[in-house]
């Protein structure tokens, strides 16, 4: 199977690159990347379904705002994400819409712990719309 | 990228292109050289580059890269033509640090360090997804954000003792929520009193070296060996949040156009939205000092639980290293209103300051700089100089020379607890891999960090504090 993610060197906090055959699956790997800081996601139980769905004028903003509803999620439901299914990312008037569903436990204590992510950063942002697209974020840990 | 030397620890990037001023680099030629390694000298250009920046674009000797700003950078701005910057105060605002004193001695507790350590890694909550104390109405929490580490004393947590020893008297009175978005407060809502994860700690410290003899006793550090407390962390989500949605609206009133960075996003300090971050940053700043002062509360519980009482604990001071103020300083001989961004730096007024507390006013504002896990941590004094030097500011800590990938591929939790351990220090943790992150040799060493910071003069040498336990979240 193709690299889902690769971490890359950053003094302070954790840079990575995330790739996909589409720009959804590159998303969706870069949430896998920021959970993984975080908590192993094929540990977690995908018991439970939030529903995501937000809008970016540009992709990076789109980006920023996805990883952000997986902190959300953290902090506010102590939710923890396992995965990301049936993405959709379409352009609007403003900019674009992504929608998906991301599936996790609600119960943290069940889970080993390792990281926080505080915030997700433009610091280096880069999407490159190839083959694969590539997507680089640094998250501020 | 030219770099001229002005002396062995000051260096400079004159100012060229569209830079407004030149950028000032405190830094020994070892920092220098790590500094160097990432894009801080770059970072610190670009903020030279900003609309009404004044004198210099600072860089203090603890710096690395960070997002738009350096991770300490120091910057001030013209309130008339001058901008404020999401990214110039960072993340996580009002990141900050409070020391305590007791007359307790490393003899006093040493049969009972552990059990100190375990029932404050009990009360303190720590971690990533632990939830606070209390669940908090919305109300309660603009109250907090309003007033303060003012609301934690009012609902029993400390004394007012503790507020006058706090930058701001633990309260940011232009604070105002009324420009905080619903989720941040939803963030703020489960972790008021928490610690986090991350580089954020708490430690039983023991005084090690008292530099100066005279002002530790101002201070109320009287010996080597006595015992001291040290809390590291700040707004956590609320702040976090608060940073991320004022860098979108800036972006999406102002655009990103021209911008060779786009966390460098910033608004006129007199604009409505330059207004509004300002005032929802005071307010998360408030959040992070009530968060201290209840975390300050509950250690002092324990003392009292574990060894009869908290004999003679009392708050030093508590500093913030993420935040902008504004401050009177003089610039070109006259004495002005700026906005003084530090991100990653910590005030040094020297004496005489009204921002002072009286008791320490004659002397200068004590300065607390961390340094990493395991390793000194130290207590300065501002002083006179480092108003011309750096609109009184210096370092914030140690600041990183490894990357926590890095860091992760070399050490493991376990063993670096039994090195500890063999020096004599506890260590809790909610997690051994956050614990591998932080290890000390990821860190720049943070006694070069001080002595240069003292020997530039921004901020002299009081005394060093060495940990007997620490709490990592």
């Amino acid at each position: 199977m193709a690299e889902k993610f690769r971490f890359l060197d950053h003094t302070a906090d954790a840079k990575f690159q995330a790739y996909g055959r589409t720009l959804e699956e590159a998303f969706v790997n870069a949430a896998l990347a920021t959970v993984s800081l975080m908590w192993n996601p094929e540990e977690v139980d995908p018991r439970l379904s939030h529903p995501i769905d937000v809008e970016g004028r540009d992709l990076e903003q789109l980006l920023v705002h996805f990883l952000g509803e997986i902190i959300y999620l953290l902090e506010t439901r102590s939710f923890l994400a396992a995965a990301v299914d049936d993405m959709v990312i379409e352009k609007t008037d403003k900019g674009f819409r992504l929608r998906a569903a991301c599936r996790g436990d609600d119960r943290p204590t069940r889970y080993s712990i390792f990281g926080e992510v505080k915030a997700v950063t433009y610091n280096e942002m880069r999407i490159e719309l190839g083959c694969p697209v590539t997507v680089q974020v640094v998250v501020d840990i | 990228m030219e770099l001229r030397k002005i002396t062995d620890l000051i260096w400079e990037i004159p100012k060229q292109g569209d830079m407004n001023v030149a950028a000032t680099i405190y830094a020994s030629s070892r920092l220098l050289e790590s500094v160097k390694k990432d894009l801080t000298l770059l970072q610190a250009r670009n903020v030279a580059c900003l609309p009404g920046i004044q004198r210099m674009s600072y860089v203090m000797p603890d710096a690395h890269q960070g997002y738009g700003f350096p991770i300490g950078g120091v910057a001030a701005f013209d309130m008339d033509e001058g901008i404020i910057s999401p990214g110039g105060v960072g993340y996580d605002i009002n990141c900050g640090v409070r020391l305590l004193r007791t007359d307790f001695t490393e003899q006093d507790i040493s049969v009972r360090r552990k059990e100190l350590l375990a029932e404050i890694f009990k009360e303190v909550p720590a971690g990533v997804g632990k939830g606070g104390i209390t669940k908090l109405s919305r109300n309660v929490l603009k109250d907090i954000l309003l007033k303060g580490a003012e609301w934690a004393v009012e609902n029993g947590y400390g004394t007012r003792d503790d507020l006058l020893m706090t930058e701001e008297n633990g309260r940011m009175r232009e604070a105002d929520a009324a420009h905080i978005s619903d989720r941040a407060l939803e963030r703020g809502i489960p972790q008021l009193g928490t610690l986090g994860a991350g580089n954020h700690f708490l430690e039983i410290q023991k005084v090690s070296h008292i530099y100066d003899q005279d002002l530790a006793q101002v201070f109320g550090i009287t010996s080597a060996g006595q015992v001291m407390i040290m809390i590291h962390c700040g707004s956590r989500g609320l702040g976090h949040q608060v940073a991320s949605d004022y860098i979108e609206l800036m972006e999406n009133k102002l655009g990103t156009k021209g911008l060779p960075d786009r966390e460098l996003i910033h608004a006129p300090i007199g604009s409505s939205l330059g207004r509004q971050y300002y005032e929802s940053m005071c307010a998360a700043v408030n959040y992070a000092f009530a968060n201290r002062q209840m975390i300050a509360h509950w250690v002092r519980d324990v003392f009292v639980k574990v060894m009869g009482s908290a004999k003679g604990m009392r708050q030093v001071y508590d500093v913030c290293h993420n935040v902008a103020k504004i401050e009177k300083h003089t610039i070109a001989g006259y004495a002005r209103e700026v906005c003084v961004h530090r991100k990653g730096a910590t005030r040094s007024f020297g004496p005489g300051r009204q921002e002072i507390p009286e008791a320490y006013r004659t002397h200068g504002q004590p300065v607390i700089i961390p340094g990493s896990m395991g390793t000194a941590s130290y207590l300065l004094v501002g002083t006179a100089e480092a108003e011309e030097l750096s609109f009184s500011s210096t370092a914030h800590g140690a600041g990183r020379v490894m990357s926590r990938h890095e860091a992760l591929r070399r050490f493991r939790g376990e063993q670096i607890r039994d090195e500890l351990q063999k020096k004599g220090i506890e260590l809790q943790s909610t997690s051994w891999k956050g614990v591998a992150e932080e290890a000390p040799a990821a860190y720049k060493d943070v006694d070069e960090v001080v002595r240069v910071s003292h020997e530039v003069g921004i901020g002299r040498l009081v005394a060093s504090v060495t940990p007997v336990g620490v709490m990592k979240g």
